[in-house]
């Protein structure tokens, strides 16, 4: 595989061909935020938070870094005031659904984010669709998805695929950014219990 | 059923059917799209049917239903032959006068012609009413004129001499040119240049190739894909095969929503028919090319009419758009190269390769070739489709077309492109459509929506609509889009209910900035529009309605109070009997007054209240005034003589 150069922060990086400017940027060391990306899973590109700005033959443009390739002699900056303005208003937003949820904090702390911007509606899930994927791509149970679209959007355990499958897995736990998951696994669990007893 | 197997037999079949008809023997044809079906139109062919049996006329005369006419104001619309009379909101009771004047007799029947609004003069052929008149139906002209359900109607219009002219007589990369040439731009949303993506596929070294028609159609209010499916099948078809011929493509796709039944009966019956007449399948018209078309019933997602959700979707996955920076021509659907266009753009097709680039391009300006169909709707006085060439003002299309705005009332701005397009003012109202012209103006094109609004439309309960539209057909995947929309709605919701505050409009602008430079596909990226562009022009309304709790339209609810004044008020009583919460208190001879703790501000008083009396006002912004005192509110009746 061919060895690609491009630059980051000011910085000279050596990628291979096939990788994102993600990777690209952590192998050497340079990080960018996500919270929905995971190595062993395929990108999603849904939280937006890991965009950056890169020049591509004189023009300037964002674009999410775990999904765009590193291209030779492309120029990428992780942090500009546009960059920042933007993962400011996505963690804002987020932060309506999960105020207390440690990453969240943590990014907000960085980015000067204010948890209280937007009206609550705690539903703790954040859509990083993190459990869904792992369950998917590395499992292969699709034990948990997503049910409805847009804004109703929500993640479900299946219960006859739940019940088998996830009491002695539960591997998509502690990939939770926020408590979501656990919370719609004791329900789908006090749910299917309740129907399997009666 | 007769196999074609060359261009040569193509051409003896069509002198075949050409010599069966006789141009003088007279034929109805009848407008039985969606919108003409929907005001009765088959209810007018059963008619026709049994009239003509009833009054002899069996054989002698031919009915043909046709696709729709777009003059969708006036449907059901006939037309006799060869005389091209006109007839317009046709119902079953006028059939036998038609029957017994028109095609008897060959008499017109005055009081179902088109009547000029201004000169009151009858006008018998459509190509002179005011609204075809000033049109230019390159592409949707043929619907009047074709059964869609009938090869055979198509064949007589000179039907897929395109693709016998191509697949014989050209190469594929000629074809290619002609259409690089022609600078066709998609007329579904983006306006690229339908050659280079085409290009871009075909030079791709992937042997597997598809080509696929967008006919998912989501835009309120828009309907010109669905006619043009409807009404004229064949079109599609041909120019899909002239593109999977230019690219090395042999298996395409159309994707329909299911909510347009017709035009999925209707393109289902064309591929059958065109396949046994040898214009789909293997070796087409004995060329050796092989290109099979399939359907694929959309579930209605509005997200779906976004190229990388569609192919999702095809695939039978959810259909969410793909976060990849491919291009889809080069990685498209089943990561093989694909070139999507909407129905529009591939229905031009067969027009530049059979009248060439040259022809196409003396139509248009300099940046936007050819026609485009538009979607005329909203407070217009001719509600319909309207084709015209790229680079007429929108003055002409609103007035000269399409009538202006009815009940007098004043023309406040048009909105284009679909609910992620913007809001055009009445100073700009010399803007000639094109792509670039109408992105300049912070709209787009789109797939060619044209909502107008008059001056009772509130512009901030404008964006709000599209911007719940657009919440609602979010797809939900990423965060700019789906939470920036939900938060965007919530502020525009609290301003047109007086709630909104300081800070409101910075607010919307920094999540609009969020949604445009980070949501993943195209409709995140456009959805902030419907409140950028009515920022833009109409500042004033969300000030007034943040600022003074205000609404300048006085539309909105939360907003404006209902009053009657008491010098107009003859105290007729229509109102309080029309009042539906019962909030109107009065009697015979006494004023009434809006007991404004019960009103629900329903505008009822206001329709009803006699235009000669105008009593009844909206007030928005001020305080409404006490009632005047109740012995100021008996009427005294005028006697005789007095």
């Amino acid at each position: 595989m061919s060895e690609i150069l491009l630059q980051i922060d000011g910085k000279e990086v050596k990628a291979k061909e096939g990788m994102t400017i993600l990777e690209a940027a952590r192998s050497a060391g340079i990080s960018i935020p996500t919270l929905c990306h995971h190595e062993k899973l395929e990108p999603f590109g849904g939280c937006r938070l890991c965009i950056v700005e890169v020049e591509d033959r004189g023009w300037t443009k964002l674009v999410v870094s775990c999904v765009y390739p590193a291209e030779e002699n492309l120029v990428v900056r992780t942090r500009s005031d546009k960059v920042d303005r933007i993962r400011k208003m996505i963690i804002e937003l987020l932060m309506a659904h999960a105020p207390d949820a440690f990453e969240l904090q943590d990014l907000a702390k960085e980015y000067g984010a204010d948890r209280d911007r937007f009206e609550k509606e705690a539903s703790f899930c954040i859509h990083c669709g993190l459990c869904v994927r792992y369950c998917a791509e590395v499992k292969k149970k699709n034990a948990v998805g997503f049910v409805g679209r847009g804004t109703k959007k929500e993640i479900s355990f299946i219960p006859e695929i739940a019940s088998k499958e996830c009491w002695d897995c539960k591997e998509c736990f502690p990939l939770c950014p926020t408590e979501a998951l656990q919370a719609a696994y004791v329900l789908t669990k006090a749910l299917f219990s309740s129907r399997s007893s009666s | 059923m007769p196999r074609i197997n060359s261009p040569a037999e193509l051409e003896e079949f069509r002198q075949g059917i050409l010599s069966k008809r006789d141009p003088n023997k007279p034929c109805i044809t009848l407008c039985s799209g969606s919108a003409c079906h929907a005001t009765g139109s088959g209810d007018v062919a059963d008619s026709l049917e049994k009239e003509i049996e009833k009054q002899g006329l069996s054989g002698e005369v031919d009915i043909r239903r046709t696709g729709c006419h777009g003059y969708c104001e006036r449907g059901p619309i006939i037309v006799t032959h060869p005389e091209e009379i006109s007839y317009f909101q046709i119902q079953p009771e006028d059939v036998p006068e038609i029957l017994s004047e028109t095609i008897k007799k060959k008499k017109v029947v005055e009081r179902l012609l088109y009547t000029d609004p201004g000169t009151k003069e009858k006008i018998v052929h459509e190509s002179e009413i005011p609204f075809y008149k000033h049109q230019e139906r390159l592409v949707f002209g043929s619907n009047g004129s074709i059964d869609p359900k009938s090869i055979d109607d198509y064949l007589a219009i000179d039907g897929y001499s395109a693709l016998a002219k191509a697949l014989c007589g050209m190469t594929d990369e000629q074809v290619l040119e002609e259409v690089k040439k022609s600078n066709l731009r998609g007329r579904g949303g983006g306006g690229f240049p339908a050659g280079r993506k085409w290009e871009g596929s075909r030079n791709d070294p992937e042997p597997i190739k598809y080509v696929i028609v967008n006919a998912d159609e989501g835009d309120p209010g828009a309907y010109m894909d669905r006619s043009l499916l409807e009404g004229n099948p064949h079109s599609i078809l041909e120019g899909l095969t002239l593109g999977a011929y230019a690219i090395g493509s042999h298996e395409g796709y159309i994707y329909v929503r299911q909510e347009y039944p017709l035009a999925v009966e209707n393109v289902l019956l064309a591929i059958k028919t065109a396949e046994e007449y040898g214009f789909l399948g293997k070796n087409i018209l004995g060329s050796g090319f092989d290109f099979i078309v399939k359907v694929h019933q959309g579930a209605g997602a509005f997200v779906c009419g976004e190229s990388t959700a569609l192919m999702t979707a095809l695939e039978g996955r959810v259909g969410e758009p793909r976060p990849k920076y491919t291009r889809s021509n080069i990685k498209g659907l089943w990561e093989k190269p694909t070139v999507l266009n909407n129905v529009e753009t591939w229905a031009n097709v067969p027009l530049i390769i059979n009248k060439g680039a040259d022809w196409f391009r003396q139509y248009g300006t300099e940046g936007s070739k050819g026609t485009k169909i538009f979607s005329l709707v909203g407070k217009i006085v001719n509600t319909g489709l309207v084709e015209v060439p790229m680079g007429t003002p929108l003055k002409d299309i609103i007035y000269k077309i399409g009538g202006g705005i009815p009940g007098g009332r004043k023309f406040k701005a048009v909105q284009t492109g679909g609910p992620s397009g913007g809001c055009i003012p009445e100073e700009l109202l010399d803007l000639e459509v094109g792509f670039d012209e109408l992105t300049k103006a912070g709209s787009m094109m789109g797939s060619g929506g044209m909502i107008v609004l008059d001056e009772d439309t509130c512009m901030v309960d404008v964006a709000r609509y599209f911007i719940e539209f657009l919440t609602d057909e979010s797809c939900g995947k990423c965060v700019p889009c789906r939470e920036g929309l939900r938060q965007m709605l919530k502020i525009l919701t609290n301003i047109t209910e007086g709630k909104g505050r300081e800070g409101d409009i910075e607010l919307l602008e920094e999540l609009s900035e969020t949604a445009k430079e980070g949501a993943l596909c195209a409709l995140g990226k456009s959805a902030p529009n419907p409140f950028l562009s009515t920022l833009r022009y109409f500042r004033d309304e969300y000030e007034a309605h943040i600022k003074d709790q205000t609404c300048p339209a006085l539309s909105c609810r939360d907003l404006i109070s209902f009053y009657i004044d008491p010098a107009k008020c003859k105290a007729c009583m229509i109102c309080a009997r029309k009042c539906p919460a019962k909030a109107i208190d009065g009697g015979k001879s006494k004023i009434h007054i809006v007991d404004q703790d019960k009103c629900t501000k329903c505008g009822t008083c206001f329709e009803v209240c006699p235009p000669r009396f105008g009593a009844v006002t909206k007030i928005s912004g001020e305080p409404v005034p006490s009632p005047i005192p109740e012995e100021e509110r008996i009427i005294k009746k005028r006697k005789k003589n007095e």
